[in-house]
């Protein structure tokens, strides 16, 4: 990334700025001075270009390396189960069997009602989340450089860890919460989701005492509701981030990276393998929170 | 504009400080319960030491949001953005 105006303060911003790819409204001034005549749908060339494109714009690269990974692990494990024999099973097969087993054992021990969707969900949460969050152990300039040689573009803005950005992150917590209503709902049926919602922590025996404790009943339960999808999507973000903008950071070194980056990566290492498991586990306790009754 | 960005930075690093504080007592407590718990019974020190984790993760998660937004204040602070 050897051009002209290079500071450490851009190559940073560089690389924490995603492939936008959204739409520019007519009359908008390109950063290269170009006036656009109308409405174009077209990739930001700078990051004000990318706030400008609104809600509508998508994170191409993030996208991509997300749908891309998850069909990595679809296909890796549909493959291990289409081999899989009641024999002593290869090396490949037998690594496959430990992480479903870790996964089973834990939805075992926590989820005690009856669904078929809750196991494969956790394994499918754990191995993604693992294996975006393993992109970020990939040395930091490497992919970037070969995608902008490839795209002919020295500016070209690639990140390749889907979970640093709270898009992705908040799609699948937002996916989860979503889960944890319509398991609630099912479970205790609508009646009963919101009487837990209105009628836990203070209740009363007397009618008019109840009715004005739904107010303050309603805001902390509502509270506590919506904090699980914020903090499991930003748990899983800031966690990323951080880490990202460390290698980031360290990269800019110089020579001193080579020590530097080894015992952030070794460090980082725990780091992803922890928060995709704590993903796992908080997904399956707020299930099994959803379908449980008082 | 440099009034902005002194105070951006103080409050980073508050986030920051703050949130390290923070973590350090909280870790500092559940890594001594565990540890008490391990030497009262050993044959459970497996299964505390995953819930360990699992606890682990749920102290970082603020802090990390913290830090989380410290680096969005300090690389594409909105305050400066908000005056051009």
């Amino acid at each position: 990334m050897a051009t002209e105006g290079l500071t450490p303060t851009s190559y940073i911003q560089h690389h924490l700025q995603n492939l936008v790819y959204g739409r520019l409204p007519a009359g908008y001034e390109r950063s290269d001075g170009t006036i656009l005549e109308q409405d174009t749908w077209t990739i930001a060339h700078n990051s004000s270009e990318a706030v400008d494109m609104g809600f509508l714009a998508i994170n191409v690269d993030s996208m991509a390396w997300a749908v891309g990974l998850g069909i990595v692990f679809s296909y890796f494990f549909y493959r291990a189960a289409k081999k899989a024999t009641p024999g002593v099973p290869g090396l490949w097969l037998n690594f496959i069997e430990m992480i479903v087993e870790v996964v089973d054992k834990n939805v075992k021990e926590s989820f005690h009602a009856k669904s078929d969707l809750i196991a494969p969900l956790a394994l499918t949460i754990f191995c993604w989340v693992f294996l975006m969050n393993l992109m970020d152990l990939v040395p930091v300039d490497w992919l970037p450089l070969l995608a902008a040689t490839a795209a002919g573009d020295p500016h070209f803005y690639f990140k390749v860890v889907p979970t640093t950005d709270p898009n992705i992150t908040f799609g699948l917590s937002l996916t989860v919460f979503a889960l944890i209503i319509f398991y609630s709902i099912r479970f205790k049926g609508v009646g009963g989701f919101i009487s837990e919602l209105t009628l836990h922590p203070f209740s009363s025996k007397n009618l008019l005492v109840q009715v004005l404790f739904i107010i303050p009943n309603l805001i902390l339960e509502g509270v506590s509701l919506l904090a699980k999808p914020v903090s499991l999507a930003l748990r899983l973000f800031g966690n990323l981030y951080a880490g990202e903008l460390i290698f980031v950071l360290i990269a800019m070194l110089g020579y001193w990276q080579l020590p530097a980056h080894f015992v952030w990566a070794v460090f980082h290492i725990l780091i992803i393998i922890l928060q995709a498991f704590i993903f796992m586990m908080l997904t399956i306790i707020y299930l099994s929170l959803a379908v449980e009754h008082h | 504009m440099e009034t902005i960005l002194a105070f951006t930075a103080l409050g980073v690093l508050l986030v920051l400080g703050m949130g390290a504080f923070g973590t350090a007592i909280g870790f500092g407590l559940l890594g001594g319960k565990f540890l008490e718990g391990a030497a009262r019974q050993p044959e459970l020190a497996p299964m505390l030491q995953v819930k360990m984790f699992i606890v682990a993760g749920l102290i970082d998660a603020v802090t990390m949001i913290g830090i989380g937004i410290g680096m969005w204040f300090t690389f594409a602070n909105p305050y400066t953005a908000a005056l051009h």
